[in-house]
């Protein structure tokens, strides 16, 4: 038995075995270990599979060698692996990370029980990229959630409770919005797997319920997702969690379901919905302006960072559906390479919050005024994850920001540059928010008696390291570039 | 290699600053002085080869398919690299004396980030399209900041707020998209003899991305971009005086410069008459810049404004279209650097010795500091445009060409601009040296520090000699309109 | 008659209402989730309609018997699974529930957020 020709499913598996186990391991820097060698483990399969894509290979899964479609398919290509790598390098930089941090917020006795479910959020998120088959994403989308829930509640603040309840409702309503539509589509067509429903909704297409099963399946991924105005539980959940908490779930989270909406709706409906194209356009497109022209605002007036960076991750799902809602290869090629870029640049400034919350404990403007003195290094890292997001030449954040306004630019006309200033001026919104940040830190005296130390070598290395794949990824984009072609391909593939 | 070098060598620079910087003093401005004379070596070796009509180039790397780092030394970048590099010794000489005689705090974040910019400058100097050019336009940008708010209090961070939000806005919101446009209708951004964007663009679209980038460079200063040029005027007084009379806002004109030559290419845009407002704006701002001027008590922001008004002699000579206004504005490039780079550092002169700022505080101050006051003389001088400065060769030769052009709103603009730069210019050299002292205790000083005089005597003779010998420059100049 | 032939999938859409309608009014956390609960029942009762055939028995093979129609077990299987995901989510919902009563001393939505702006 190869395991190679197994990769694919054993990029979950290997995290369903692991649970268990690290469940029984009460030393809490053992369960922590064991956390991260397997969070770096589904890391290296994830890589494996990226290279393998890259070689051309196309990955069919069949679990148990039930063949399609009568048995769970998986598959992965282009868009799952950036996904992947996405998921598995912001988890793995998270727990790197939280050697210092977690210990700072969770109690040793409950650690165990708080890295298992780490585990299987990592599992289900993993799960739901590689999948080929409607309903096991929506098992793998519940596992993940249950786990996200568990992971949000299990810091000391107080009030991730009522932000974590708050997630639970809205993550089950876009859940079983999700479940209604593949029943209905079940209904309609009689299978579940991506590839077969494809052909046989073509039969069926026009009719209501599969209209009323599109709708539902948008709106409940959009929920997941935070697409404005559902993106109601985002800020509080992400600001109240444990720091590496929000470093692991803001890289990619609400990616993932963006993933399975963009899957659905161009493998699925785009083709076979008359006008469909479409309506895609006129429904996300304004839904992604407002995101980022008010989430941008409101994290102008933040005073928390944690939640001034929720917010601003608000708006760049924004961009992402932007991308997505252009229709054309070069839309989707920006906004994938943007799920990309996005996560190494707001993975490495929640990194940089943590480090900061080694020293202090409230995380609000005022508080870390005056912190570049202490914390130079830290500041240093911030400093640059802030240039990506804003996009400045050299960095990640450019490259994605250049493609989406190269793709919005070929569509013409006054839309172009409409959309074009409604880029820029999300750009120059995100100036204004790191600056505030940047002049607390350099220019403030500081307000507190606390001490300031710089953070903890392990903790700091690692958001350098995440930093510098910022600058990495801004001069060489040639891996996430060619991952997002492959995508946008795959995607636009489906339309012809 | 060369290129590359002078690149790297002020990054180098700046790692060497930061650790002599730990050790004293001394050696770390000496770390600063040898790295500048460096500079100065490798980028004054390239002027040979580039006088003979060669262009070295060197690609870096691909960024992505059609987007690469690349660099191509042609005649105004060779002109504006060996005009910094060669100023930057003066200049470290200067701050030397300036910062020393101030007893300025952080002064190897200060020489640090200054060779950082000096590398960002050589970037855009050498850059051979216009995403280097944007790259390296931004890293100037950022670097400059902390040079801007290097006093660290509440006014000046908030000026430095202003010098930031201005420069990033435009940037950001006109410069990228005029480039991505660019790239997007003509499939490369390569600057190329002719240009590049003949046949791709017409009609309104032509003014507009032409707006897009005249605003979008806002180091350049054109009206209503100017407001960070004032503002950055809390920087210390080298940083006003190498940068923001020679790095940055040269770097501005020389963009402006350069995607007129290269990108539109001077026949085409000569064709197209949406692209003519450029020259009006250019008008408007150095009238307009030179009515505020007047109305100036702070020396410094007077000479901010009369940069404004001195950069868009060099838009509004590029604008002309004319082979001779071109050479024009490539030489005025020169001449007013040197000139302006006097006058600051005589500004700052003055502050070190006496602490005076305001103009009205200037009377006969040139029986205390004559040589600060020479030199102030001579680049007011040059300023206007009076033989036997520099100024008056690129004057002569902007106001050739737009004879040449028949071109009577630029004749009208250079004529009433003299005129103005007299008015505000003439009065505060003739209370510094004919009038007597106001009584009071604040007279109690001497000359400037031994350094700061001995830069502001290096460049006032630079000015003067830059009358004499300017057939290097003049060879660029020519080189740019006629390959 | 055609509408009362569709009688499930009214009391599937009424259902979903009720819940929905419990999620977002109602204040008290246990409501509240009782709503979501209520909500999710109804999706099962969709999928478990659509599988039962006319006339079709339970989805077992019996030996020397053909010819027989049988019920869909596919979505059945389905919805074990989301009735699973709804008892956790269900469950999990209860335990921050119980954590919140801990922290905040009270279960109504208006004054957990008044202590939350109070402090």
């Amino acid at each position: 038995m190869n395991p190679s020709d197994h990769l694919a499913a054993l990029q979950v598996v290997v995290l369903f075995l692991a649970a268990p186990i690290i469940v029984l391991l009460q030393a809490r820097r053992l369960a922590w270990a064991a956390t991260t060698l397997t969070s770096l483990l589904t890391f290296a399969i994830a890589i494996a599979l990226t290279l393998g894509v890259l070689n051309g290979q196309d990955y069919q899964y069949f679990m148990g060698s039930w063949p399609a479609p009568f048995g769970i398919e998986l598959r992965v290509d282009g868009f799952s692996a950036v996904l992947l790598l996405a998921i598995t390098g912001a988890s793995s930089a998270a727990l790197l990370a939280g050697y210092h941090s977690l210990d700072q917020q969770i109690e040793a006795k409950r650690q165990p029980l708080f890295f298992a479910a780490w585990i299987l959020a990592l599992a289900g998120l993993a799960g739901i990229v590689i999948s080929a088959d409607a309903f096991n994403i929506f098992v793998f989308m519940e596992i993940s959630s249950l786990a996200s829930y568990v992971l949000v509640a299990g810091g000391p603040d107080k009030r991730a409770l009522p932000a974590v309840f708050k997630y639970l409702i809205f993550g089950t309503i876009g859940a079983t919005f999700y479940l209604i539509g593949v029943g209905l589509i079940y209904m309609m067509t009689g299978t579940l797997n991506l590839a077969d429903m494809e052909v046989r909704i073509h039969d069926v297409a026009d009719q209501s319920p599969v209209l009323v099963a599109a709708g539902f399946i948008t709106v409940g991924l959009a929920l997941k997702a935070a697409l404005f105005p559902l993106h109601i539980w985002l800020p509080n959940s992400y600001t109240f969690a444990p720091h590496v908490v929000t470093v692991f779930l803001a890289a990619c989270a609400t990616k993932v379901s963006l993933y399975v909406l963009l899957r659905f709706d161009f493998f699925v409906f785009q083709q076979n919905l008359t006008g469909h194209e479409l309506q895609f356009t006129f429904f996300f497109m304004p839904l992604a302006v407002f995101a980022i022209l008010i989430a941008s605002a409101v994290a102008l007036f933040e005073k928390d960072l944690k939640r001034m960076l929720a917010w601003s991750s608000v708006a760049q799902i924004g961009y992402i559906v932007l991308g997505a809602s252009i229709v054309s290869l070069a839309g989707l090629t920006a906004s994938v390479l943007h799920v990309f870029n996005h996560a190494i640049a707001k993975g490495s400034l929640f990194l940089a919050v943590a480090c900061l919350a080694m020293s202090f404990r409230g995380l609000r403007l005022n508080d870390i005024a005056g912190c570049a003195k202490a914390m130079p290094w830290t500041m240093g890292a911030l400093v640059l994850a802030g240039l990506s997001l804003i996009g400045v030449p050299g960095t990640a954040g450019f490259i994605s920001k250049w493609y989406l306004i190269s793709a919005v630019l070929e569509l013409g006309g006054g839309i172009a540059i409409f959309l074009t200033a409604v880029i820029v001026i999300g750009s120059l919104m995100a100036v204004v928010y790191i600056w505030r940040i940047v002049e607390h830190a350099y220019f403030r005296p500081a307000e507190t008696e606390i001490v300031a130390r710089e953070a903890p070598l392990g903790i700091l290395s690692i958001t350098w390291v995440v930093a510098l794949a910022n600058l990495y990824f801004g001069i060489n984009p040639e891996l996430p570039v060619t991952l997002s072609e492959l995508a946008a391909d795959a995607l636009m593939g489906h339309i012809k | 290699m060369t290129i590359i070098a002078s690149l790297v060598i002020p990054l180098i620079g700046a790692i060497g600053i930061i650790l002599a910087g730990r050790v004293n003093a001394n050696l770390r401005e000496s770390v600063t002085l040898i790295t500048a004379g460096a500079l100065a070596w490798t980028v004054w070796s390239l002027l040979p080869e580039v006088l003979a009509g060669g262009r070295p180039a060197v690609s870096l790397t691909e960024i992505v398919p059609g987007i690469e780092i690349a660099f191509r030394v042609e005649p105004l970048g060779m002109l504006f690299a060996a005009l910094a590099s060669g100023l930057w010794i003066v200049n470290s000489i200067y701050s030397i004396g300036y910062m020393r005689g101030n007893k300025e705090k952080n002064q190897t974040r200060f020489y640090t980030f200054f060779a950082i910019a000096l590398s960002a400058a050589m970037g855009i100097a050498f850059s051979a399209n216009l995403f280097t050019l944007f790259l390296f336009y931004e890293v100037l940008t950022l670097s400059t900041y902390p040079l801007v708010s290097h006093k660290g209090d509440e006014k000046t961070v908030r000026s430095a707020r202003i010098y930031l939000g201005v420069l990033l806005t435009t940037s950001i919101g006109l410069l990228l998209p005029a480039i991505i446009w660019t790239y997007v209708v003509a499939g490369t951004g390569d600057f190329t003899m002719g240009g590049i964007l003949a046949g791709k663009v017409d009609g309104p679209e032509v003014g507009l991305l032409l707006g897009l980038f005249v605003f979008g460079v806002g180091k350049a200063a054109v009206m209503p971009v100017h407001r960070w040029l004032p503002a950055a005027m809390v920087a210390p007084t080298p940083v006003s005086a190498l940068l923001h009379a020679v790095a940055v806002v040269k770097a501005g004109v020389f963009t402006i410069t350069k995607v007129i030559v290269y990108i539109f290419g001077i026949d085409f845009l000569a064709e197209s008459p949406s692209g003519d407002w450029l020259m009006y704006a250019a008008a408007f701002t150095i009238i307009a810049a030179s009515i505020v001027a007047l109305k100036q008590q702070n020396l410094k922001r007077l000479l901010a404004y009369s940069t404004i008004a001195q950069l868009s002699y060099v838009v509004m000579a590029t604008a002309i279209l004319k082979p001779l206004a071109e050479i024009g504005a490539a030489i005025h490039m020169v001449a007013h650097a040197f000139g302006k780079i006097t006058l600051f550092f005589a500004a700052g002169a003055i502050y070190v010795a006496s602490k005076k700022t305001e103009l009205h505080q200037l009377r006969g101050i040139g029986r205390r500091m004559p040589w600060t006051m020479a030199a102030f003389t001579i680049g007011a001088l040059s300023m206007i445009g009076v033989p036997p400065t520099g100024g008056f060769v690129s004057k002569w030769y902007i106001l050739a060409g737009a004879f040449e052009a028949d071109n009577y709103v630029a004749i009208a603009t250079i004529i009433a601009s003299t005129v103005l730069n007299a008015a505000y210019f003439l009065p505060i050299i003739y209370f510094a040296w004919f009038e007597p002292e106001q009584p009071g205790t604040d007279n109690d000083h001497g000359e400037a520090p031994l350094f700061a005089v001995l830069a502001l005597t290096i460049t006032a003779a630079l000015t003067i000699g830059f009358f004499l010998f300017n057939a290097t420059a003049l060879e660029l100049g020519r080189q740019l309109v006629s390959p | 008659m055609e509408l009362l032939g569709y009688y499930n999938y009214w009391v599937f859409a009424i259902l979903l209402m009720v819940g929905f309608y419990a999620v977002i009014v109602r204040n008290n956390l246990i409501k509240k989730l009782l709503g979501l609960a209520i909500f999710q029942s109804a999706v099962f009762l969709m999928y478990i309609t659509m599988d039962k055939v006319e006339g079709g028995t339970a989805p077992i093979i019996q030996e020397g018997v053909a010819d027989q129609i049988y019920s869909n077990p596919l979505p059945q299987v389905l919805i074990l699974t989301a009735i699973v995901v709804g008892v956790s989510t269900t469950a999990l919902g209860l335990a921050i529930i119980v954590r919140i009563k801990e922290a905040y001393g009270s279960i109504e939505e208006d004054d957990i957020i008044a202590k939350d702006r109070e402090s």
